[in-house]
C-alpha cells in the first residue's frame, strides 16, 4: 500500500497502534491497517484472533484502549455518532426485532438515523426487492429461514445508505445458494462504490469477494494483501498431498528443497509446477495416494496460523 | 454536562417510539389487564373484605374500605406497569432480542436507549393509571377528573419504578434472578405502603420503614387525589419521589453502560 499517503486520503478506515485490553487479556495488540475506499476488505483469523473486537471498535461499539481509528477522516473516539451515521452494520447474531415485520424492521431502523418515514418506506421496499424479500415484507420475522434473516439483516444495514458496510460472518450457516446470492449482492454494492469490510472463517468467501485481506492471530496482524498474490507468494501454484509414510515423504521433500508441511497421515508439498513432481513422487512412493490441486487461501491460512484447535 | 448523562438527547424518543409502536400493534390485548385487574381488586375488597371492614379512618375522616383501597390499586398499577416493563421487558430486549445492540450500532447512544426504555416504562404506568382511574371513577370511588389528574403522579412515580427496574436489569445474572428484587422488595412494598390498610395501624418502626418505600408516597398522592384530601405534607411525598429518581435513573444508565459497553 506504498502508493497511499500515511494519513490515508482515499482510505475508508485507518487504524494506528490499535489496542484493546480486557483486564489482562490483550485482544488486539497494537495493529495498523488501512482499508481503501471502494474495496472489499476481509478480516480472517481463528476464533479469538481479535476480528470481531476490531470490527466493534471501528463502529464505536467497543471503546478503544489505546491507538486510534479514523473512518473517512473522522476520529471514532471523538465523533462516534458521526461515524456510526456513515456505517451499516450486519452483526453475526440475529438481532432483528421480532416484534416487527421485515418491512417495519427496516423502517424503524431508519428512524434511529433520523430518516423521515417518507424516505424510509420507499427505501425499505427497494432494499427488500434488492434482497428478494418483497414477498416476505409483512410476514412474522421469527418465521423466516436463516438465509432470509441474513438477507434482511443485510437490507437493514443498508437503510442509511452507508459508505462503509461492516459484515461479521455474513454467510455463516447458509446453504450454497443463499451464500452465492449474498456474495452477488455484495459485489453489486462494491460496484456502486460502497466500501465493504467483512470478517469470515470461510477462505472461499474471502477469495471470492475480497480485494484485500488481513489475517489476524492472537490480536496481531500476520499478513495482509491480495488473496491471489498471498497464495502465490506463500504457497505457490499447486499443492500436492501425499498420503503415506510421513517421515519418508518429508525426507524426500527436504532433499529436493521443496516447501512442505507435515499433517496427520499426509505431507503437503508446495509446488510451482514446471518439473515433473507428480511423476517423481509416484516413482518413489508407488503405494502412496497422491492428489494434486490448486493452492488455496486455506493453505496460506493454515500455514500461518497452524493446525491446532484454538478453543 | 459531563459523564454519561451528556450522551442523552432527543434520540431517546426514537427508542420510546419503537416500544410504543410494538405496544400499539396489540393495544387491545395490552389495554385489557390494566382494566380488568382493578375490577377484581375492587370487587374483592369492596364487596368481600369491605363487608368485614366497614370503614377506615383516613386523614381525620371515615371512608368506606373500598374507597380507601381504590387509590391503593391506582398506586400499585403505577408500580407494576413501570417496574415490570423495565425489568422483564427491557431485559428481554437487551439480552434475548439483542435489540439494544442493534440500536447502538446507529447514531443512537446506549444512554439514549436506556432513557427511551425508562420513559416508555413511565408511559406504561401512565396508561395503566388512566385506565384504572376510569374504572375507579365508574365505581364511584373518585372524582370524575381522576383519570386526567393522575397523569403527573403516574409519570413521576412510573419514571422512578422504571429506573429502579432498569438498575436490576443492569445487574441480574439471568432473567430468573428478577425473582429476588420482586420477592424482597416489590412484594413487601406492594403490601406495606398503605395500599391495603392505613399505616397508622403499624408499630412505629414499621411505619418508619414504610416511610422510606416510594410506593407509600405514591399511595399518599393517589389517595389525596381520589379522596380530595390535599395538604402541604404531600410536597414531601413529591420530593422523596423526585429525589429517588434523581439517584436511580443515572445509576441505571451507569449500570447498563457497565454491562454492555466493553
Amino acid at each position: 500500500m506504498s502508493d497511499r499517503s500515511p494519513r490515508g486520503g482515499d482510505a475508508a478506515v485507518v487504524a494506528r497502534s490499535l489496542t484493546k485490553r480486557y483486564g489482562d487479556l490483550v485482544a488486539v495488540d497494537g495493529i495498523d491497517f488501512e482499508i481503501p475506499a471502494g474495496r472489499c476488505y476481509g478480516f480472517l483469523g481463528p476464533n479469538g484472533a481479535g476480528k470481531t473486537t476490531t470490527v466493534r471498535m471501528i463502529h464505536a461499539g467497543a471503546p478503544i484502549t489505546s491507538g486510534r481509528i479514523e473512518v473517512f477522516g473522522l476520529d471514532v473516539a471523538k465523533s462516534p455518532r458521526a461515524v456510526k451515521a456513515l456505517i451499516g452494520v450486519a452483526p453475526q447474531e440475529d438481532n432483528l426485532d421480532p416484534d416487527f415485520t421485515p418491512l417495519q424492521n427496516l423502517v424503524v431502523h431508519a428512524r434511529y438515523f433520523g430518516l423521515p418515514r417518507a424516505v424510509a418506506r420507499p427505501r425499505a421496499e427497494e432494499l427488500l426487492a434488492f434482497l428478494q424479500l418483497t414477498e416476505k415484507s409483512h410476514e412474522d420475522v421469527r418465521a423466516l429461514s436463516g438465509g432470509m434473516k441474513r438477507r434482511l439483516i443485510l437490507a437493514r444495514s443498508l437503510m442509511n445508505t452507508p459508505r462503509l458496510l461492516i459484515l461479521d460472518e455474513p454467510t455463516v450457516g447458509l446453504d450454497p445458494q443463499a451464500r452465492h446470492q449474498i456474495w452477488d449482492r455484495l459485489r453489486a454494492l462494491r460496484a456502486s462504490g460502497v466500501t465493504i469490510l467483512l470478517t469470515t472463517h470461510y477462505m472461499e468467501e474471502a477469495a471470492q469477494i475480497c480485494d484485500e485481506i488481513l489475517v489476524l492471530d492472537g490480536g496481531r496482524v500476520l499478513v495482509q494483501g491480495c488473496p491471489a498474490e498471498l497464495v502465490r507468494q506463500r504457497i505457490g501454484e499447486r499443492v500436492v498431498e501425499v498420503w503415506g509414510d510421513v517421515e519418508r515423504v518429508t525426507a524426500f521433500a527436504a532433499e529436493r528443497d521443496l516447501p512442505h508441511e507435515a499433517a496427520p497421515g499426509r505431507v503437503l508439498l508446495h509446488s510451482n509446477g514446471g518439473d515433473d513432481l507428480l511423476g517423481a513422487i509416484r516413482a518413489t512412493f508407488p503405494d502412496a495416494q497422491v492428489t494434486s490441486r490448486p493452492a488455496t487461501l486455506e493453505d496460506v491460512f493454515l500455514k500461518l496460523t497452524g493446525r491446532d484447535l484454538r478453543e | 454536562m459531563n459523564g454519561p448523562m451528556a450522551a442523552i438527547g432527543a434520540r431517546s424518543l426514537y427508542v420510546w417510539r419503537r416500544d410504543f409502536d410494538v405496544y400499539m400493534k396489540t393495544w387491545k390485548v395490552n389495554f385489557f389487564p390494566p382494566l380488568l385487574e382493578p375490577v377484581i381488586y375492587l370487587v374483592a375488597f369492596g364487596s368481600g373484605l369491605g363487608t368485614l371492614v366497614e370503614s377506615v379512618e383516613y386523614a381525620g375522616r371515615s371512608v368506606s374500605y373500598a374507597a380507601f383501597v381504590a387509590p391503593g390499586v391506582l398506586a400499585i398499577t403505577v408500580l407494576f406497569q413501570g417496574f415490570f416493563e423495565c425489568a422483564y421487558g427491557s431485559y428481554i430486549r437487551m439480552y434475548y432480542q439483542k435489540t439494544y445492540d442493534a440500536i447502538i450500532a446507529t447514531p443512537v447512544s446506549l444512554e439514549e436507549v436506556v432513557t427511551g426504555d425508562v420513559l416508555w416504562g413511565a408511559t406504561k404506568s401512565v396508561i395503566g393509571a388512566v385506565l384504572v382511574g376510569l374504572v375507579v371513577v365508574a365505581f364511584g370511588y373518585a372524582p370524575a377528573l381522576t383519570p386526567v389528574a393522575v397523569i403527573p403522579i403516574a409519570a413521576l412515580a412510573g419514571f422512578l419504578f422504571a429506573s429502579m427496574a432498569m438498575c436490576f436489569t443492569g445487574i441480574v445474572p439471568n432473567i430468573d434472578a428478577f425473582n429476588y428484587p420482586i420477592f424482597l422488595l416489590i412484594t413487601p412494598m406492594f403490601v406495606f405502603s398503605g395500599t391495603f390498610f392505613p399505616l397508622s395501624t403499624l408499630p412505629d418502626w414499621a411505619r418508619t420503614v414504610a416511610g422510606l418505600l416510594p410506593l407509600t408516597h405514591v399511595a399518599n398522592l393517589t389517595r389525596a387525589l381520589t379522596l380530595g384530601a390535599w395538604e402541604p405534607g404531600l410536597l414531601v411525598d413529591i420530593l422523596w419521589l423526585v429525589g429517588l429518581s434523581a439517584v436511580l435513573f443515572p445509576l441505571s444508565v451507569h449500570l447498563l453502560r457497565r454491562r454492555l459497553i466493553q
